[in-house]
């Protein structure tokens, strides 16, 4: 790796953590926005409503704004909390949020928003006679799910995810800016301390691409395989 | 009712949002919808001409602007306006020019940076519909004799618009959300008044959720504008398609 | 015949959907190689009683009896409702549906379709499936499609094909939804040639149909509903070549 002032080390750690965020984040939202589809599919009046609500105040407030809240935020409630608990029992904690947590916290819990909605109108595109022919032969709801439900939607649903771990993937810069060795954070820090933003800040945009591209192609080859069975592309 | 006495025990025993901190929030309700605002109007105006090169046969033509709206679709904001706001010093001799004045400020690298995302996605937006332009109204247009430009502008570019306007729409509450980070280069939008208060009263649920509540009445009108505007133009438009 | 249950007894279906009742109390016994036609003008009511027989439909009132298994219900909010879904699982296990539009799942390939169920839902080996799945293949006359999808194969082939799932269930009784209706006219033949083998060989089937002849020849009981009740009901020869009311000989006139 090339040295960049002493930098490379540190931008290379910062590229472990943009991707280890991503991927945590990613799996975090997957699964919210499958609680999400399924919450908004449910006959619970208050779990639909509960579901709407996240949906929309999520997708209408910005990313940075939201992590501020919950980093700088969640870190009060956590201080009221313990400082509570010391008052009560005398036992002395302090719980420092870590800027990773609170990134992957914030990120997942946004893009769980996004993902729910991909996921819902994936579920809704399987064709009925589909998951009827599954009860009809006796199959327990769960089963029809990972059988036949899950499978026939993630056809569906992969370009929609696929397009939400792109803007994912780049939303991970923001936690740079609450405190995160991510390597725009590196990059930047190096731009101010050398004088030479293009050195840092272009391989770092060069990664993305990086990663970007790579993973179009896997999330490529999985859209071939979950097409199998309807007629080729 | 009973609480709207809570409401006003509420506002009287605040320290925060005062005449002062409510005047920080509204400078940076004015900043940041002439950030958007500007840079939207740009981008939108070089995304015109950059999507019908991007659609173009010859590949002189299209692949540099496919590269354009690949790195700028496929890098974080962050780091383009962080290239512009470190490196606009290096342009050589910059600092002599009148230019200079305008570009040490935070805004302008900022402005720039937004148009130039937004043009990308715009584009490629705007590419996008114009691909989809039914066969059948080439050929007709063909079969009238119109010209190339002549087509472009009175067949195909209509109708893309139309069908573009949704897809625009997510865009432009994409932007509104993405000039959030222009507090990260000292701006003073919404989000730089929220981290100011945050800052002086050690208050982050409210410095941040009222700039949320801000971001979220702003999201809500522009969905309402598009919507309108989609009803609007969808029946305007819908005798001139040929329906 | 007392000591082995009957497959299927049905008492008293009634349904409605919002205000309009669908079928007013309909009842119908399957005896161990009963064929029974259900036949009718669309909108008389006989597909939604054969889904009410495996409760792809709720019915509002009315009994159902599985190889001597009573079905419970209860009553919630959203209406009538099986009590216990592990015993309509059960139940449904029993009772294998042919549907119209054929339903075969569409990311599987045949013989996937064909040892889904047995396996997932029976707890066959996987071995014990395939082995019976080729047989039934042979059957129908699909062996060489079994690795194709079902987007592959014309109507005709992936209804016998859905027939093959049915019948790798070793269903007490086959349920069978129009499954010729939405074919075209040349590949009913070969759809309608494996049902009557089936009907020869003594399988209970309740079948809705459109198919006259199929009905004459091969039914123990025909069924003509209209709206939502047994308008007649009796032998083919009664049914179907002498009827007596009026409504009937119209529906039967044009064919004939």
């Amino acid at each position: 790796m090339l040295d960049l002032h002493g930098y490379g080390p540190r931008l290379l750690e910062g590229a472990g953590v943009t991707l280890q965020l991503a991927v945590l984040s990613l799996i975090l939202a997957l699964i919210l926005g499958l609680l999400t589809a399924s919450a908004k599919m449910s006959r619970n009046w208050l779990l639909h409503k509960v579901a709407t609500l996240y949906t929309t105040v999520i997708r209408g407030v910005p990313d940075l704004v939201l992590m501020m809240l919950l980093f700088f935020g969640g870190q009060m409630a956590l201080n009221v909390a313990t400082d509570a608990i010391y008052d009560r029992t005398g036992l002395d904690w302090y719980i420092n949020l870590n800027a990773f947590a609170a990134g992957v916290l914030t990120i997942g819990f946004i893009f769980g928003a996004y993902m729910g909605e991909t996921f819902r109108g994936a579920f809704m595109a399987v064709e009925h006679g589909q998951i009827e022919a599954g009860k009809a032969y006796g199959m327990s709801p769960l089963l029809v799910f990972y059988r036949i439900r899950f499978p026939q939607m993630m056809r569906h649903a992969l370009p929609g995810i696929s397009n939400n771990w792109m803007v994912l993937l780049k939303t991970t810069a923001l936690v740079s800016v609450i405190g995160l060795s991510d390597m725009v954070r590196v990059a930047a820090e190096a731009s101010r301390a050398t004088h030479e933003p293009f050195t840092f800040l272009i391989p770092v945009a060069m990664v993305y691409l990086l990663i970007a591209s790579v993973s179009e192609w896997m999330f490529a080859r999985l859209q071939k395989r979950y097409n199998v069975g309807f007629g080729g592309h | 009712m009973t609480d709207l006495t809570w409401l006003n025990e509420l506002l009287a025993d605040n320290r925060i949002f005062t005449p002062q901190t409510i005047a920080y929030y509204w400078d940076g309700l004015v900043t940041t919808t002439q950030l958007v605002f500007l840079s939207l109007v740009v981008g939108l105006v070089l995304a015109v001409p950059l999507a019908i090169g991007r659609s173009s046969k010859h590949r002189w033509i299209s692949l540099p602007i496919y590269v354009y709206t690949y790195v700028f679709r496929g890098t974080p904001l962050l780091i383009q306006l962080y290239i512009i706001y470190y490196g606009v010093v290096f342009f050589d001799g910059i600092q002599q020019t009148f230019l200079w004045p305008i570009l040490r400020e935070a805004f302008y690298p900022a402005l720039i940076a937004f148009t130039l995302n937004t043009a990308a996605y715009t584009t490629e937006i705007f590419r996008g519909a114009i691909k989809a332009t039914s066969r059948g109204e080439i050929e007709a247009a063909r079969a009238y004799g119109m010209s190339q430009s002549l087509m472009m502008r009175r067949i195909v570019l209509p109708s893309a618009f139309r069908r573009a306007l949704p897809a625009y729409g997510n865009e432009v509450i994409f932007m509104l959300h993405a000039s959030a980070i222009a507090s990260v280069v000292t701006l003073m939008d919404i989000t730089g008044a929220a981290r100011f208060v945050y800052a002086r009263f050690y208050a982050p649920f409210e410095a941040f959720l009222f700039a949320a509540a801000i971001y979220l009445c702003l999201t809500f009108a522009i969905l309402y504008f598009f919507r309108y505007l989609e009803k609007k133009l969808l029946a305007h438009l819908k005798p001139q398609s040929g329906n | 015949m007392a000591d082995t249950p009957i497959p299927l007894e049905v008492r008293n279906i009634k349904k409605r959907f919002g205000e309009t009742e669908v079928l007013k109390g309909l009842s119908l016994e399957a005896r161990k190689g009963d064929v029974i036609t259900l036949i009718g003008a669309s909108g008389s009511g006989k597909s939604t009683f054969l889904r009410c027989m495996n409760l792809l439909e709720q019915p509002d009132e009315g009994e159902l009896i599985v190889h001597g298994e009573q079905i419970h219900f209860k009553q919630t909010r959203h209406g009538r409702e099986p009590a216990d879904w592990k015993q309509v699982v059960r139940m449904r296990a029993k009772l294998s549906m042919v549907f119209q539009s054929f339903n075969l799942w569409a990311h599987m390939t045949l013989l996937e379709n064909i040892i889904e169920a047995p396996v997932h839902v029976l707890g066959k080996s996987k071995k014990e499936a395939v082995e019976h799945a080729r047989a039934l293949l042979e059957r129908v006359g699909l062996t060489a499609r079994a690795d194709a999808y079902p987007a592959q194969m014309s109507g005709g082939q992936q209804q016998r094909g859905a027939i093959a799932r049915a019948l790798a269930m070793d269903p007490e009784v086959m349920l069978f939804d129009e499954p010729t209706s939405a074919l075209d006219p040349e590949l009913v033949g070969d759809v309608l040639k494996v049902m009557r083998d089936l009907a020869e060989e003594g399988r209970t089937m309740v079948v809705v149909t459109h198919e006259m002849g199929f009905a004459r020849d091969v039914s123990s009981q025909v069924i003509y509903l209209h709206q939502g009740l047994v308008e007649e009901a009796g032998s083919p020869q009664d049914v179907l070549v002498n009827p007596t009311s009026p409504r009937l000989k119209q529906f039967l006139a044009p064919k004939y």
